[in-house]
């Protein structure tokens, strides 16, 4: 199983825990799909701390280990302070680093996600920076000390699913030994399947689960389609080719006419 | 003396950090607090003194991706 941070995971799926029909069924996915890692988020808190007491309890009854995130920061100092403000509440120094650059597709801010992930690290955060699959982003966030690299295959909630294929297959190739997970726009388990195949090591999703019409069924078959992306990838897969070939052995064919 | 609490403003009077939360009922160890963009960890709460025109964040944990 892979390794963040030097924790071992027991799962390579990731989920988000927001847009659920109800916190039971968020608990019911995590459940059936055996996850061990969801993100959870900061917000300004109006009920006297009762409302996001209520979901700390149930977070904490699920007994799995918390990934909390940057989501909505836009700046620098926004993602910091959230970050640290994440690590008062959650007694982690794990962070889904997000700094987001365009309101309407939620592009990570690479440059200011580079400069967040450095002080974040000088900090002694173990920064999962959510990035694009843009290669030299990625050494930046490597020399800036991150360990863990986050690309999206697609924008945030999209289901679009890997919009470039060959980016992904150059990280992968790139950094063999960083753990990688795919993060945001995967809509289907054939998604998660196909980044699977090309050696990743988890996929982190939220909306694709959380919004379908049974969210635990579509959890644990997106852990299916995870396991078995990852069984094809060292399984070792046929490349295509653009002929037939008889499956069948020609010789000793029976002759009719 | 004003005080903007998560973005609204307020007009009360509370010499530290821990009297503003009392103030305003926050309770629960999973609140996260700062004032003017630092944090203030839950144990210089107590110490932390606030001055006129402050702003105090408080955050607490919510569903995410």
């Amino acid at each position: 199983m892979p390794h963040f941070y030097g924790t071992e995971v027991r799962s390579r799926l990731l989920l988000g825990t927001a847009r659920y029909p109800s916190p039971a069924i968020l608990a019911e996915a995590v459940r059936r799909s055996a996850i061990d890692i969801v993100t959870v988020s900061l917000r300004r808190e109006t009920a006297g701390g009762r409302a996001g007491g209520t979901f700390f309890e149930l977070i904490r009854e699920l007994g799995v280990r918390v990934l909390p995130n940057t989501a909505g920061c836009h700046s620098v100092s926004e993602a910091v302070l959230t970050a640290k403000m994440a690590r008062e509440v959650f007694s982690t120094s794990w962070i889904k680093l997000e700094v987001i650059g365009h309101h309407d597709t939620l592009q990570p801010d690479v440059f200011g996600l580079v400069e967040a992930a450095r002080i974040l690290v000088g900090e002694g955060f173990e920064v999962f920076p959510y990035t694009t699959d843009d290669l030299v982003v990625a050494e930046r966030l490597l020399n800036a000390g991150c360990k863990v690299l986050m690309p999206w295959c697609a924008p945030i909630g999209s289901a679009m699913g890997p919009q470039n294929l060959p980016a992904l297959r150059a990280m992968r190739a790139e950094y063999p030994d960083v753990p990688l997970i795919v993060d945001a726009g995967i809509g289907r388990p054939s998604h998660a399947a196909a980044v699977m195949e090309l050696g990743y090591d988890a996929v982190l999703l939220n909306t694709a689960v959380a919004g379908a019409a049974d969210p635990a069924a579509m959890a644990e078959a997106f852990a299916k389609a995870i396991d078995a992306g990852h069984a094809a990838f060292h399984a070792g897969m046929l490349e295509p080719r653009d002929m037939a070939v008889p499956s069948t052995p020609v010789i000793g064919k029976a002759v009719f006419s | 003396m004003r005080l903007t609490v998560n973005g609204e403003v307020h007009e009360l009077e509370a010499d530290t950090l821990a009297d503003l939360l009392a103030l305003l009922d926050y309770e629960g160890d999973w609140l996260a607090t700062a004032v003017n963009g630092d944090l203030v960890h839950r144990t210089d709460r107590r110490n932390h003194r606030l001055n006129d025109s402050d702003r105090i964040e408080i955050l607490s944990p919510m569903q995410g991706g």
